[in-house]
């Protein structure tokens, strides 16, 4: 009996934010962010039989993720007509999958260090809003990270203003709650 | 009966709720000075206050990302078109 089972279903829901969010921070193009984790979702769905249950679901679509990624660059290198890039992963240390590229310091901004540790606080963030019920997430989202306005959002998802700002709330503890366990 | 005189001085669920606000620039002037006046002698309300900028802060300097809520949509429509031809 496998660890893990597969239902593409909750897909979209329970994955697509963290994908994109890993995605976009080695991308840097939101257009082609969604191309990716789009892709990668199709992907998934067309080779769910190899999904044998070792990993968990999300880490399954990671690695199909990472692979479209590294697509990603092959194409557009060609495309410029450019030799051919090799792109390896550090596959002796135990940050595996990690881009090489990625330890290089950038002398213009925040340390290389700094920005692997933001790309992982991202997706720290994305776990703990995960736990969160669905409404919760959703506004949560909504309203911190898009920077939706108040009045946009009860529109949009037809709530009053207190009822936002209770779901706020409690989404905001609970967050805060989660990050402090697992972040610092 | 004390509502004129406690104008200033507010219950801890609205100082709470002010203080949600202020993390969206939202709240006023005058919730933001009522705010203040109930930390001043509120230590739950200063503890919650602190952790809660640090959240701000947290989330502010990360570049968190998320899909756009019609781009989402429009992902899960297509998806679920797949889905369903995968299925028959």
């Amino acid at each position: 009996m496998p660890k893990h089972q597969i239902d593409p279903n909750k897909w979209i829901d329970l994955y697509s934010d963290y994908l994109f969010n890993y995605t976009i921070t080695r991308v840097r193009d939101r257009d082609t962010a969604q191309d990716l984790v789009q892709d990668t979702f199709f992907a998934g769905l067309k080779s769910m039989k190899n999904f044998k249950g070792e990993a968990s679901e999300r880490t399954w679509l990671i690695s199909i993720l990472k692979r479209k990624i590294i697509d990603h660059y092959r194409k557009i290198n060609s495309k410029k007509g450019k030799a051919e890039v090799r792109i390896n992963y550090n596959s002796d240390s135990e940050d595996e999958g990690d881009w090489l590229e990625e330890r290089v310091a950038d002398p213009f901004d925040k340390t290389a260090e700094d920005n692997l540790e933001n790309t992982e606080l991202g997706l720290a963030i994305h776990n703990c809003i995960g736990k969160l019920p669905e409404k919760q997430a959703e506004v949560f989202k909504m309203k911190t990270i898009l920077g939706y306005e108040t009045e946009a959002i009860c529109n949009e998802l037809n709530i009053t203003a207190s009822n936002l700002w209770v779901i706020i709330h409690r989404a905001r503890t609970t967050v805060a709650a989660c990050l402090e366990k697992n972040w610092f | 009966m004390m509502n004129k005189k406690n104008k200033l001085f507010i219950s801890c669920d609205e100082a709470s709720h002010n203080c949600d606000k202020s993390q969206y620039n939202e709240a006023s002037f005058l919730e933001k000075i009522k705010l203040s006046i109930h930390l001043l002698y509120c230590q739950a309300c200063r503890k919650y206050s602190k952790n809660n900028s640090k959240l701000s802060t947290v989330i502010e300097g990360s570049n968190v990302d998320c899909l756009e809520i019609k781009d989402k949509q429009k992902m899960k429509d297509c998806f679920e078109k797949e889905l369903k031809q995968q299925q028959q």
